[in-house]
């Protein structure tokens, strides 16, 4: 039993000590450590920060995917890159409405569609009180199947209110609080305009993300897409969710198909508008995170390799100064694993308070930019796993560069040693 | 501590130790014999090139032989491999250096334990052991100095200490005294005698004659061989005859 556990705590001892022993080291060279060790801090610091706001960026996505789902496909009007469209204005690459009729019928593998139209900000009264830069949209009834928006009070569009092209409205709350409406506030009538609407509706908001502009709130209300008209010549895009995930390029693909034909396209012509899902925006966006994440580890590892030849230097430095004590711990009985133990621990620990100063920064920029109002990365926070790696590649480096002054120190004979001036 | 004056602590059979310099070989040592038992008080004297240092170094198996046969507290140490080197200086040797060699950032409880790090057991006692052996060398009160609040020869008790921790078979000292003034060497030389009346076996080399004194046996080397082996006052009586042929033996 004895023998069994003296090789783990001989080890343990001189962990123990050499942490002990690194650590004053670096307290009695604090100006030449913080120097050493800027690198791995540094490179801590910026891995950290940018996984970080990576992390805030995708949660912030996910939580608008999360109302969206991926299943759905966004077509919009769009100028190609050449050909007859090159030059021309929205007006003239512009949906109209009957572009999309009968399109359900032409393809199979899309579930529901919704044409979707704004006429931009407009300002809506209701009584005394008026809010200006509201946005209008009109919607079909099918929109409450694609987008996970509940109507919190009243109803949502029928047929019949698009049919009759009705002056109904859906509104969200924030615009009803702003507008002092009552908290049920069904049957009230605002105006848009010169026309009055209907309020049958609350609808929830929609969750924040739009980067930029956003020091200025967002309210929303909702027409039947028909009485849109009657407010202005609509800007019109779609929404469209494919009966399953598996089929959800072959449902673009049909779109795409029927668009070209219903808008007049000639072959070989560059689509004049785009048919996307936030399935494949989402693999765009992991697409650029994977890139970012690369790039900022490329910066990283440079940082870590300068570092570490920092390190490498640093410990050289100090196996020569201290080639006496050297000699010292080797003539009272420290073996060479014993002396290379102590060299490796000191400049992985060197490594370690690096990477630990390096989170600390990492967590203060992260803080910045959690707390900079345009960008709204609010959720911007460090994982685990970030810490764990920062620390795992900072412990790498200490190892791989400290070999060879360790190796240096462990070869090192005492007599010579001893006699080192 | 009980001693047993018959017990052969070191013996070397014919050592040798050649260098090579380019093609040239250069016996430092020349065929030594010698044997030491427990609580031998011993001074090694000779002119610088005599190869006093290099036996030191052999005698604390810092360095290893080129032939011949050493033998410590019984164990042949000829073959051993580095760790079990590394185990012995730990174990059974005590070295105390010219220049103390005390860790400048340590305080002397620190400095005293540091052997202690590297040995098999007494880890867990270290404090203890190294505060009684601070009080064994008459530096209770100064355990928590560090080496730049000490005088020359508090260090030197620091380092004695430090030696003795581990309870070595022997105390190698070279020059303990050299870079003390005579009041302080006379005062180490004094704990040096404490020592070996306490049952302590002791190598000592110098160059001066007073210190040489202290020890009660006196090996003067020349050539890499062991010139004379006389007790110390024999030694004393024989000196007027011997100086001519050491040549300058005092500094």
């Amino acid at each position: 039993m004895k023998t069994v556990l003296t090789i783990p705590l001989i080890f343990f001892r001189l962990l123990y000590q050499s942490v002990y022993l690194a650590l004053g080291q670096i307290w009695v060279n604090k100006m030449r450590s913080v120097l050493t060790t800027l690198g791995i801090v540094i490179g801590v610091a910026s891995v950290t920060a940018v996984i970080a706001a990576l992390t805030g960026l995708k949660a912030k996505i996910l939580t608008q995917v999360e109302t969206l789902g991926t299943n759905t496909i966004f077509i919009s009007p769009r100028t190609p890159d050449h050909g007859r469209f090159q030059h021309a204005g929205w007006w003239q690459v512009r949906f109209r409405p009957e572009q999309m009729d009968g399109l359900l019928d032409h393809c199979p593998c899309v579930g529901v569609l919704s044409r979707v139209g704004g006429v931009g900000w407009r300002t809506v009264k209701y009584g005394e009180q008026s809010v200006d830069r509201v946005e209008i949209q009109g919607i079909e009834p099918d929109f409450h199947k694609i987008e996970h928006r509940p109507v919190i009070l009243g109803r949502v569009f029928s047929p019949i209110d698009d049919m009759d092209v009705r002056q109904v409205c859906l509104i969200d709350p924030k615009l009803r609080d702003k507008l002092r409406l009552d908290h049920d506030c069904i049957g009230e009538t605002v105006r848009i305009g010169y026309h009055a609407f209907r309020i049958i509706g609350v609808i929830e908001s929609r969750p924040q993300m739009n980067f930029g502009d956003s020091s200025q709130e967002r309210y929303e209300v909702f027409v039947p897409f028909k009485t849109l008209e009657k407010l202005g010549e609509p800007f019109m895009w779609a929404m469209a969710t494919g009966k399953s995930a598996e089929t959800l390029e072959e449902a673009q693909a049909e779109i795409r198909f029927f668009l070209r034909r219903t808008r007049g396209m000639r072959p070989g012509e560059l689509d004049n508008f785009r048919v996307e899902s936030l399935q494949s925006a989402l693999d765009t966006f992991n697409k650029i995170a994977v890139i970012v994440t690369l790039v900022a580890g490329g910066i990283v590892g440079i940082s870590l390799l300068v570092g570490g030849v920092g390190i490498m230097n640093i410990m050289l430095v100090s196996v020569s100064e201290r080639t006496r004590e050297i000699g010292l711990r080797k003539a009272v009985g420290a073996k060479r694993s014993a002396i290379l133990t102590q060299f490796m621990i000191e400049s992985v620990t060197l490594c370690f308070v690096g990477g630990l100063v390096g989170v600390g920064f990492g967590q203060l920029l992260t803080m910045a930019i959690a707390n900079i109002p345009q960008v709204k990365l609010d959720l911007a926070h460090i994982p685990l796993w970030a810490i764990g790696l920062s620390f795992s590649f900072a412990g790498f480096v200490g190892i791989i560069f400290g070999m060879v002054p360790a190796i240096k120190a462990a070869m090192l004979d005492p007599i010579e040693a001893l006699r080192h001036e | 501590m009980r001693t047993n004056p018959d017990r052969v602590v070191i013996r070397l059979d014919n050592v040798m130790r050649v260098y090579r310099v380019g093609v040239e070989r250069i016996h430092a040592l020349d065929g030594v014999n010698l044997e030491l038992r427990e609580n031998e008080y011993v001074a090694v004297m000779g002119p610088s090139g005599s190869g006093k240092s290099t036996l030191m170094n052999v005698l604390g198996c810092l360095d290893r032989v080129t032939g011949g046969r050493y033998e410590l507290d019984g164990q042949d140490t000829t073959g051993m491999g580095d760790a079990s080197l590394a185990r012995v200086r730990n174990e059974r040797i005590g070295f105390v250096f010219q220049s103390f060699e005390l860790l400048s950032r340590s305080n002397a409880l620190r400095n005293v334990e540091m052997p202690l790090i590297y040995s098999r057991d007494g880890w867990w006692s270290r404090r203890k052991r190294a505060t009684q052996m601070l009080h064994r060398v008459g530096l209770g009160d100064r355990i928590k100095h560090r080496p730049n609040q000490l005088s020359g020869g508090e260090k030197q008790r620091v380092a004695i200490a430090r030696a003795l921790i581990c309870n070595p078979s022997i105390l190698l000292a070279d020059e303990p005294t050299g870079n003390l003034d005579s009041k302080t060497s006379e005062d180490i030389l004094a704990l040096f005698d404490q020592l070996h009346a306490e049952g302590q076996t002791i190598i000592l080399v110098t160059h001066e004659e007073s210190v040489a004194r202290h020890a009660k046996r006196i090996i003067r080397m020349k050539d890499g061989r062991i010139f004379t082996d006389l007790s110390s006052d024999e030694d004393q009586a024989r000196r007027v005859e011997l100086t001519p042929l050491l040549g300058k033996v005092t500094k």
